[in-house]
């Protein structure tokens, strides 16, 4: 649709028409900002804890797991040098030998999901699928942080309280 | 016409480009690039000289290049 509109435009007179191909879903996959009503609405990545704990390929399963639990977490992203995402821990993987590395015992490829998406549905999609946290990734695969389950839920019950009373 | 990245849409844009959303109406009003304005495809052609400087870049947008 854009292309035909830029053309459009050319054609009209105007002689500087740019095409941005990747579009409002680009943007709004980086997490970054817009205007509109849903620009008050709270979003995944602003809810996602930043200090979420991360780990690498090569380190030791008894070091993560000490650092994790003494963080209150129990799981555990695994980023590059560059935050993104190669694998994830859970509660159970952390259950495995601990001098195992953690290339050995994550699980490579976790489903990430981008900021833009609503608490109230992404509350909804944890608490289906029995998820306690999920990982928060801008459209590069770059980790933003990681998302409790009871802070979606948590505001998307504001949100509706607020949508109630207002 | 050029197609371009988000890098460059801010680039443009903090240098003083329009941008301009192309999606139906209801979609923009949820959610727009900060600073965009609505136009319609098919009233492109009487809307634009009116809500367009033309002497300044426009840079046009939908949901995704798909």
């Amino acid at each position: 649709m854009s292309p035909r509109a830029a053309w459009r435009l050319e054609a009209l007179g105007f002689s500087e028409v740019y095409d941005y191909k990747e579009g409002k879903l680009d943007w709004l996959a980086a997490g970054l900002a817009t205007e509109g009503s849903n620009a008050t609405r709270p979003r995944v990545g602003d809810l996602a804890r930043k200090d979420a704990p991360v780990c690498s390929l090569d380190e030791r399963l008894g070091v993560v797991a000490d650092r994790v639990r003494a963080a209150g977490w129990n799981a555990c992203v695994v980023v590059n040098d560059e935050r993104i995402v190669l694998g994830l821990l859970r509660q159970k993987d952390f259950d495995a030998d601990r001098r195992r590395a953690i290339e050995e015992v994550m699980q490579p490829g976790p489903s990430t999901f981008r900021p833009h998406v609503g608490a109230a549905e992404m509350a909804a999609f944890m608490v289906e699928h029995d998820l306690e946290s999920s990982p928060i990734t801008s459209s590069d695969g770059r980790l933003i942080g990681m998302l409790r389950r009871d802070d979606a839920v948590a505001a998307a019950h504001k949100e509706h309280e607020g949508h109630e009373n207002g | 016409m050029k197609e371009i990245r988000r890098d460059e849409v801010k680039r443009l844009v903090d240098a003083g480009a329009q941008l301009v959303e192309v999606l139906p109406k209801n979609e923009y009003e949820e959610d727009h690039l900060p600073g965009a304005i609505h136009l319609s495809l098919r009233k492109i052609e009487t809307d634009a000289r009116t809500a367009l400087d033309p002497s300044r870049p426009v840079i046009v947008y939908c949901w995704d290049g798909a």
